[in-house]
């Protein structure tokens, strides 16, 4: 269980940037400085057939800010959490463009829902830029995660619900190599993050994995833990 | 707006005749870990054309295109009023890369396609078919599958001395593809255009059945991101 972030259960609670600690509670957004709480309740639902999802992961932040691109090298805090799922780098990140961060309690097994609550406190300004990012490790593998970054929610009203399907992305810093040793999911049991990057250094859609099923015979994944696109399904509903 | 509302109630054979040029921005990202795209062809053009059309078989053009990455074929075959942007990335558009933001003046021109071989294939390309160009100015994703054209059997087989010509991968420009396979199949059933299976592989340099590396050479759908800002 070394994908599991233990600090999960003490963290699950947003936590707001300094500069919007002094603002709270107004229930009026025409002064440009007062704020307003918004929440949001996530459920993401895992579709693959043996890959237990990492405790989500999610934000709230600007259009300034985003957990990854596409050509470009991870994060380490990024990487820390899709070669080991451990989220607590990204959690303890600070940025003035993140507003909160929250942590999901536990892995989620194939199948299964998870759910957490993210809310943060903002200004006009601010809900008029509003994004979330969500991501979880699928943990029988390499360096695969899921997710997805900069969604809007700027428009999202009371009540209301978004939904999205997941890609798999390859954070690119760990070679999928499937050896025994290095995926750290119940398949193996192995190595989570490792600073040592040995793959292609940019993020980029996974391609999948190969398993011994289909030839590979060194590798410790078989036929089960094969995925394609979407890997899981996302929702979003603001409570508040 | 004033003026889709002007055509709006125009006769018909009127608006037609009335089209206007549309100014459009377009993008493409290669999404995959390991796959190198051919020179990116996008095209404007009419409502009734196509490059390619599923289930139905490759034009000779289209085969061309998918076997090699040779484009020059799809432009000769073009009408008059097509507008044909060639090679929008400048050669090879690496894994994860993105193309330069390339401004196209679409003419008459109301629809768009996009091809481009992805290496190392044998017969997959990238495919955009007919999308209606929108008319309200904004920014607009959309997200590319991976085709086969069904001309060429998927052997994996990579065979730089016929650079396509004949049956083979005709290139790996990652240079991390082996030699000296077997061949993952001598058949191909479905001979119309398709979604691509996706490369077979094989964890062999130099032996077993497919030249391309099961580790690297694969992909999941979409294989390709395009954005187009219409201004």
């Amino acid at each position: 269980m070394k994908y599991l972030n233990r600090k999960a259960g003490t963290l699950a609670i947003a936590i707001l940037s300094a500069s919007l600690l002094s603002a709270c509670g107004s229930s009026s957004n025409d002064n440009a400085n007062e704020t307003d709480t918004v929440s949001y309740d996530i459920t993401v639902t895992n579709l693959t057939s043996n890959q237990p999802l990492s405790p989500l992961f999610a934000q709230l932040h600007s259009s300034e800010y985003s957990a990854w691109k596409i050509g470009s090298a991870a994060s380490e805090n990024l990487e820390i959490l899709a070669e080991g799922g451990d989220n607590s780098a990204l959690l303890n990140a600070q940025s003035s463009y993140v507003y909160s961060a929250v942590s999901g309690v536990g892995a989620i097994g194939p199948g299964v829902g998870g759910m957490l609550s993210i809310e943060a406190d903002v200004n006009s300004e601010m809900s008029s830029d509003l994004k979330l990012t969500l991501i979880s490790m699928l943990v029988n593998t390499n360096d695969a995660f899921v997710g997805k970054t900069g969604m809007d929610l700027s428009s999202l009203a009371v009540g209301q619900t978004v939904k999205y399907t997941l890609p798999t992305y390859d954070s690119g810093t760990e070679a999928n190599s499937e050896l025994a040793g290095t995926i750290p999911g119940p398949a193996d049991g192995g190595e989570g993050f490792n600073m040592a990057r040995d793959d292609v250094d940019y993020v980029a859609r996974h391609p999948g994995v190969v398993g011994v099923d289909q030839g590979y015979s060194e590798s410790v994944l078989n036929s089960t833990h094969g995925f394609d696109s979407p890997t899981a399904v996302l929702t979003i509903t603001r409570t508040e | 707006m004033k003026t889709k509302f002007l055509l709006s109630i125009l006769p018909l054979s009127l608006a037609s005749a009335m089209a206007f040029s549309q100014s459009i921005d377009v993008q493409v990202t290669n999404l995959t870990h390991g796959m190198h795209f051919t020179p990116v062809l996008v095209s404007a053009h009419d409502s009734n054309t196509h490059l390619f059309s599923s289930g139905q078989a490759a034009t000779a053009a289209l085969q061309t295109m998918a076997e090699g990455g040779n484009t020059a074929a799809l432009i000769a075959a073009s009408a008059d009023s097509v507008v044909n942007t060639d090679n929008i990335a400048a050669g090879l558009l690496a894994p994860s890369a993105s193309s330069p933001v390339t401004a196209i003046e679409t003419g008459a021109n109301t629809h768009l396609s996009i091809v481009a071989m992805m290496l190392p294939t044998n017969d997959g390309f990238i495919g955009l078919d007919g999308w209606k160009i929108p008319t309200e100015a904004g920014s607009y994703t959309i997200l590319l599958n991976s085709y086969d054209a069904g001309t060429e059997v998927n052997d994996e087989i990579v065979d730089t001395v016929n650079g396509g010509a004949e049956d083979g991968i005709p290139a790996a420009p990652g240079m991390n593809a082996g030699t000296g396979a077997s061949g993952v199949t001598d058949m191909e059933s479905n001979q119309t255009v398709h979604i691509h299976r996706g490369n077979t592989g094989d964890t062999s340099l130099t032996a077993g059945i497919s030249d391309v590396d099961s580790r690297i050479h694969r992909w999941l759908n979409p294989v390709a991101k395009v954005v187009v800002t219409v201004k």
